[in-house]
């Protein structure tokens, strides 16, 4: 038995307005229905009008993912009723996706399909309150209209530590093309896996969603927690039925939310308000230069170029600022004789703040602290002497064996003479008086 | 002669010489609007705000200040959204509701003066070719009281028609402005799709509605387009085609204009009288020294169909904020015309439906574009009839929805290709208006213009 899994992700892309209008798309927070107009509150006669750097965007990740961008792409209506949908239907892309068949290396090696990468619209929210003692369902259409991104992978998936290394992966991608925050906990890059289990190899015909995985940390117990609850169905001898469940946080397990007997007719059309994209082929070569260094490149470059560790490397490339900063750093440090490694140290090590320290200051200050007060031998063998008599297990423990001791010296010779000394100097000659 | 009878630019002349004031215009359609209740042309009259408008109109001119349609009276279909007024769409549906924002066309209008003097019946959400499918009651044929005036822009047609407005907006989805302009005698365009903005305009069917208008004549078209039509941003199916000089074709006559007469809109089913009426206007227009030329538009028979396809399943679409939950009332509210197409609509967009009805009709469409395409590489317009017959009695053909479908054959065709018509009025047959219809290419309004001033020349 092996699971399947494939993965939707959608993610939400922090453009300034919204996808179809220019309310501002930043509403995270902000007083309920203070960012909208008659666009994203879907009154009659509204009209959209499609976010030209949104689309970009979604292009860009697509490519960032492998994947290839139709020359011909357009925007369909998706039909379905709900309060929070202010039109009754979601503007989205069915059939003619900007990008398509593209795909992701994994740190273990496996590659994951990408199916596709659309644009859609998201829906406003739903509050649930009792207000004057009634039990009441308020819509804030703050959300309503901002561009999402909808990430679609192949069934390539058989366990869930591989689902959290692509996500992770995914996450890095966006901010570094600074398309999305893509935090999880803010909604700003949500889940949406479907799990079922082969007992034959082949793909099964069903398959469970599950919905409410609002942080990475829910990532893998919920994912492991289905695998095993349909594993277990099945060796029973009982086929999991095809439902959307919730991962339920506090119950540590998935519960069914909706049972789907078939898949949901929208009644998809081509949005006739939005004229079809055709894409021509320079403006596809300006997008894909407009890509910077991906994760990946960057995580090479930084071993082979600036010969790092595969841990200091993995670390310093993990977010887009961190390694740019590096980047500009090593670039300023070379003046001053400063080996890439010693500048990967400062910043692993010393967990700059990379706002309030500039790269320049963080030189002076690995400069400064690299400096010793120059004291001649005669007076350091003197102190040496003095801080061996005071301590004379210093030297019976170096005789057993432990080397350790000699820091200790070290620090206490400092202490004595109250300067700042080269430490290899210092050793040395304790070494020798110790002999 | 009455103030409401002139044309708009004899009414602008009267009012910069001062020979009479706008206040005075404004009393005149209302009195007119009262005189003639019966015909049910108003949803909602504006007497109050626009006397006020009047009277500062009327300070404007004092102060010489010229704009295209200072202080005169218009009036806007009902499906135009106007801030702060009262916009149904002839459904009960909206019975209370009451736009935050101004369409990009009523926009317009007020900043070059126009004044608004009241929004006209229409039949509910603009679904209907009599008028009847209104909420409100329907319309009456001001020629003729037992007739309808067509639809669905019949209060438009009949406020211009009675003159109780100098112009009139309407909306043309499949020919609800050019079929009630030929049934109440007066001058209807259809722009080309994309021409004229659609933003605050409670949408029928987005890939075919054309927003147009009702004038007394050919002039008054001209001026209207010209003050309608140009970009808008929040209107993205509109290319950035600059507006002409439409006035400059207005005296260019028809010689050696090549006009087109498809055999397929002068076949079976056209009443021979207006057959007769429409050849007889050709005739007229080739003494004038245009060329007339037989075509053929081969796909012309799959039209109807093709439309009652794409509409619904669009209308179904666009009527589903209409939830009751933000704004109007309830779905049950919807009549029974309304139901039928969002039906209609969802089944044709369905799985397992959508490639045999949706995809098809598309595909048709795109044939009966490429018919006009090909036609309009030998000829400059094409001539037809506007409806295969008069205007029929009230109640005449409400119980059957596929009779009153196959009033619009001659219409279809050109919002499925997207191409402008004027209906222009030919004369009386039974004391009922019959008009004809002059289509062109996309963006060639002006030749239409050029056409229907050379046609009103002849009749003088």
């Amino acid at each position: 038995m092996k699971p399947v899994i494939g993965l939707e992700v959608h993610v939400e892309l922090k453009t300034k307005s919204k996808m179809f209008c220019r309310c501002s798309a930043d509403y995270f927070g902000k007083k309920p229905n203070t960012h909208t107009c008659p666009v994203c509150l879907g009154l009659p006669g509204a009209l959209p009008v499609p976010n030209k750097k949104a689309i970009e965007w979604c292009v860009m990740l697509g490519m960032a993912l492998n994947c290839d961008i139709p020359q011909f792409s357009k925007f369909d209506r998706k039909n379905y009723f709900y309060p929070d949908l202010a039109k009754g239907y979601q503007i989205s892309q069915y059939d003619e996706p900007f990008c398509l068949k593209g795909s992701i290396k994994l740190d273990s090696g496996k590659k994951i399909g990408i199916t596709r990468v659309h644009m859609e619209e998201d829906t406003g929210k739903l509050i649930h309150e009792t207000t004057e003692g009634e039990d009441v369902t308020l819509i804030d259409f703050n959300r309503s209209g901002v561009p999402l991104v909808e990430i679609v992978t192949d069934p390539d998936f058989d366990n869930a530590k591989n689902v959290l290394d692509y996500l992770k992966k995914l996450q890095q991608i966006a901010r570094y093309l600074n398309i999305s925050n893509a935090d999880m906990e803010k909604g700003d890059m949500r889940l949406e896996p479907n799990i079922s289990i082969s007992t034959n190899g082949e793909l099964p015909d069903y398959k469970v969603e599950v919905k409410n995985i609002n942080s990475f940390r829910f990532v893998e117990k919920s994912i492991e927690y289905e695998i095993e609850r349909q594993t277990n169905l099945i060796k029973e001898s009982v086929k999991p039925t095809q439902e959307t469940r919730g991962w339920n946080q506090a119950k540590q397990k998935t519960v069914t939310q909706r049972i789907k007997e078939e898949s949901s007719d929208y009644r998809y059309f081509p949005e006739p308000d939005i004229p079809p994209i055709r894409w021509t082929k320079s403006q596809i070569s300006n997008l894909k230069s407009q890509i910077g260094e991906l994760p990946e490149e960057k995580l090479k470059k930084f071993k082979e170029n600036y010969k790092l560790s595969d841990y200091d490397a993995e670390i310093l490339t993990r977010e887009v600022i961190q390694a740019d900063y590096f980047e500009e750093t090593v670039i300023l440090g070379k003046k001053y004789g400063l080996t890439p490694k010693q500048i990967a140290n400062a910043i692993i090590n010393r967990r700059v703040d990379l706002e309030k320290i500039l790269p320049a200051k963080l030189i002076e200050m690995i400069i400064s602290a690299g400096k010793t007060d120059k004291v001649n031998d005669e007076t350091l063998r003197k102190v040496i002497k003095e801080v061996l008599e005071d301590n004379p297990k210093i030297a019976q423990d170096y005789k057993k064996g432990k080397n350790s001791v000699i820091q200790f010296a070290i620090g206490q010779v400092m202490y004595i003479i109250r300067k700042k000394i080269d430490t290899e100097i210092l050793r040395k000659l304790i070494m020798e008086e110790l002999k | 002669m009455s103030l409401n009878t002139l044309s708009i630019k004899k009414a602008r002349e009267g009012l910069s010489k001062r020979q009479f004031s706008s206040v005075e215009l404004v009393r005149a359609c209302i009195s007119k609007i009262k005189e003639r209740k019966n015909l049910n042309a108003f949803i909602t009259v504006c007497e109050k705000e626009a006397l006020e408008k009047a009277r500062q109109s009327d300070k404007k001119i004092k102060d010489r200040i010229d704009l295209p349609l200072l202080g005169i009276p218009i009036s806007l279909k009902d499906i135009y959204l106007t801030k702060g007024i009262r916009t149904t769409a002839g459904s009960k549906v909206l019975d209370d509701y009451i736009p935050q924002y101004n369409a990009t066309v009523v926009k317009k209008l007020e900043d070059v003066g126009a004044i608004i003097i009241g929004k006209t019946n229409c039949d509910a959400w603009a679904h209907g070719s009599s008028g009847e499918n209104s909420d409100y009651g329907h319309t009456k044929n001001p020629w003729s009281e037992a007739h309808v005036p067509g639809g669905s822009s019949s209060g438009s047609a009949v406020s211009v028609a009675a003159k109780m407005s100098f112009a009139s907006m309407g909306s043309d989805t499949g020919g609800s402005i050019r079929l009630p302009a030929s049934f109440c005698d007066v001058v209807g365009l259809k722009p080309t799709y994309g021409r004229v903005s659609r933003y605050g305009i409670v949408a029928m069917a987005s890939s075919l509605d054309s927003i147009g208008h009702f004038t007394k004549n050919t002039d008054d078209s001209a001026l209207m387009l010209s003050v309608t039509a140009g970009k808008d941003l929040n209107d993205s199916t509109m290319p950035s085609k600059n507006v002409e000089s439409y006035e400059s074709y207005l005296r260019r006559g028809v010689k050696g204009v090549k006009i087109g007469i498809p055999k397929e809109y002068f076949a079976l089913g056209l009443d021979k009288r207006i057959k007769d009426n429409v050849i007889k206007s050709v005739k007229s227009l080739e003494k004038e020294g245009a060329k007339i030329e037989s075509i053929s538009l081969p796909n012309t028979e799959y039209a109807t169909a093709c439309y009652y396809i794409i509409q619904p399943a669009e209308v179904s679409s666009n009527l589903a904020r209409y939830d009751g939950i933000r704004y109007g009332s309830a779905r049950q509210n919807f009549g029974d015309e309304a139901k039928r197409r969002i039906m209609l609509g969802t089944y044709v967009l369905s799985s397992g439906y959508y490639d045999a009805y949706y995809k098809r009709a598309m595909q048709v469409r795109t044939l009966i574009k490429k018919d006009f395409d090909e036609a309009f590489k030998k000829v400059d317009v094409i001539i037809t009839p506007v409806s295969p017959t008069l205007a029929w009695k009230l109640g005449e053909k409400t119980s059957d929805p596929l009779l009153m479908y196959l009033s619009d054959i001659y219409t279809v065709t050109a919002n499925l290709a997207g191409i402008p018509g004027l209906s222009v009025p030919i004369g009386f047959i039974d004391d009922l208006p019959v008009g004809m219809q002059i289509l062109g290419p996309q963006f060639s309004e002006g030749k239409l213009f050029q056409v229907g001033k050379a046609w009103e020349n002849i009749n003088l």
